[in-house]
């Protein structure tokens, strides 16, 4: 066996390992199911809401918002990143900015946001752009800023104009960045959308989380957590296989 | 002067933006600045919010406590064990991006309401970050500094004190400090769920019986803390970064 799947193999021992010890000490008792019901009783309630199509509208409304709220963070954060690397003055001024960007905890915003735009998508679509659009920023700066010189020479001395230059050497060169940044982007927006309904929101699966949780219905609940839990690694473990197969063949050429 | 210069720039561009907030939203939402100010010098000499910084505090300290000294001996075990690091990362950061805010309920329901479910919860957010960077930290010392080590015949101790040490600081004082942020925000997000006191608290309940001035003025003030503790971090970190290049750098004698 290679070195990279004993890795694999040992990792998947380990989460099922855990898994299985959760839904041991559940079964026995030890943990109330009170407190936490076993995780096959939460993939069987989860299977039976899906089924039944409760799950359909609250998932459909968070995709809505979480799709959105990417879209607008990656087209602003990657435009405002490419305008503030072509200057450089305005760069230096934002730098303090910027730096102190994921210090500010946004969630106290949240809350004002509602009362700005009401009860509904928009406040819980602006958390999710104000959390992740300067990611995508950051990252297309770093992206920007890794471009060797040489390569814009050898672009000028190709006489490459400008789209041609952005396409076939800035965005191959900038793309590991750019990748980062979407993916950043991406748990950004589903980070803040799902908190900003768990806090306060008429719908989505963070409203149904906090419903669930208010009402006593821990199947439900449990159920919700896990489907969140499920996107989120799901997405994530996508989006790093894809970035692990860009980067080989990177190493190929 | 170019400094001050930005600095003043960005500050009154807030100004501008908070103006045009209160401009489009009104009283209900949001309130201005001079009340917000004069608010906050009221609020600062009253000893009943102290009570509720103290409940913050208390809670943030405790919780960023757990996270830094936790998250670096876990991230320090891991870096060195290369196999059980490789293992591990990909768990680490996928629990990193999952909205840990879904994960309440279940905070909730182990430790309680009051100050232990806050702190798990800070902690919960802050820790995998410092984790994360320590073990990269590690991973990535240069294998001359370790076989230098071994020419000059350091013991262990001597190693780990003239020679680890220094290598992996840096990169642990930017994990802490990013770890700082997330264990703030993830206090501040408990206490808006289940507390009574503390800054969270004051600024959900701000919404809930239309105090407007408390929740702009706390929200206020939360900033301003978060970003002047980073901001020191920052230069901290800098400073760190900076003389580790130095160190790399040969000297010429």
């Amino acid at each position: 066996m290679t070195r990279a799947r004993r890795i694999t193999w040992t990792r998947v021992a380990w989460m099922v390992g855990a898994i299985g010890l959760i839904e041991l000490l559940c079964r026995l008792g030890a943990i109330k199911p009170l407190t936490m019901i076993a995780p096959s009783q939460m993939a069987f309630e989860l299977a039976r809401m899906m089924a039944s199509g409760e799950l359909t509208a609250p998932a459909a409304y968070t995709f809505t918002e979480v799709t959105t709220a990417f879209a607008v963070s990656v087209v602003a954060g990657g435009a405002l990143g490419a305008l503030v690397h072509a200057q450089p003055r305005l760069r230096q001024a934002l730098d303090p900015l910027l730096a102190s960007w994921y210090a500010v905890p946004f969630f106290v915003f949240y809350p004002l946001l509602v009362a700005l735009f009401g009860l509904n998508a928009l406040p819980l679509i602006a958390i999710g752009v104000i959390f992740a659009a300067p990611a995508m920023m950051l990252s297309t700066l770093a992206g920007l800023d890794r471009v060797p010189r040489v390569m814009r020479k050898v672009a000028r001395v190709h006489r490459l104009s400008r789209v041609q230059e952005v396409r076939l050497i800035t965005l191959p060169t900038a793309a590991p960045h750019l990748f980062t940044g979407l993916k950043l982007a991406f748990a950004y927006s589903f980070i803040g959308i799902i908190a900003g309904e768990f806090i306060l929101s008429g719908g989505g699966l963070g409203y149904g989380i906090a419903y669930a949780y208010e009402s006593f219905e821990n199947r439900k609940m449990y159920a919700l957590m896990l489907f969140v839990l499920l996107i989120a690694t799901g997405v994530n473990g996508a989006l790093h296989v894809w970035d692990g197969r860009l980067a080989r063949r990177r190493g190929r050429t | 002067m170019t400094r001050l210069f930005d600095a003043v720039a960005i500050v009154a561009a807030i100004f501008v933006i908070w103006l045009g907030l209160y401009a489009y939203a009104g009283d209900a939402a949001i309130a201005p600045p001079w009340t917000t100010f004069a608010f906050a010098a009221a609020l600062l000499s009253r000893a009943s919010f102290w009570n509720d910084v103290g409940a913050t505090m208390a809670a943030f300290a405790m919780a960023l406590a757990i996270s830094a000294l936790a998250g670096v001996a876990f991230g320090l075990v891991l870096g060195m064990r290369r196999f059980a690091g490789e293992v591990a990362e990909p768990i680490l950061s996928s629990l990193y991006t999952i909205p840990k805010v879904t994960l309440y309920p279940l905070m909730l329901l182990i430790f309680g309401l009051g100050m232990s479910a806050k702190v798990a919860f800070g902690v919960i957010h802050g820790m995998i970050p410092v984790m994360l960077f320590t073990m990269a930290a590690v991973k990535n010392i240069q294998p001359v500094l370790l076989h230098t080590a071994r020419v000059l015949r350091l013991s262990p101790t001597q190693t780990a004190l003239s020679v680890l040490a220094p290598a992996v600081t840096p990169e642990i004082i930017t994990g802490l400090r990013i770890g700082f942020a997330l264990t703030l925000l993830g206090v501040l997000i408990g206490e808006m769920f289940a507390s009574q006191r503390g800054l969270g608290f004051l600024i959900i309940n701000g919404i809930a019986v239309h105090n407007v001035r408390m929740t702009t003025t706390v929200t206020l003030i939360v900033v301003a803390f978060a970003v002047a503790a980073n901001g020191l971090m920052l230069t901290l970190d800098r400073r760190a970064h900076h003389l580790a290049q130095i160190d790399d750098q040969p000297t010429r004698e």
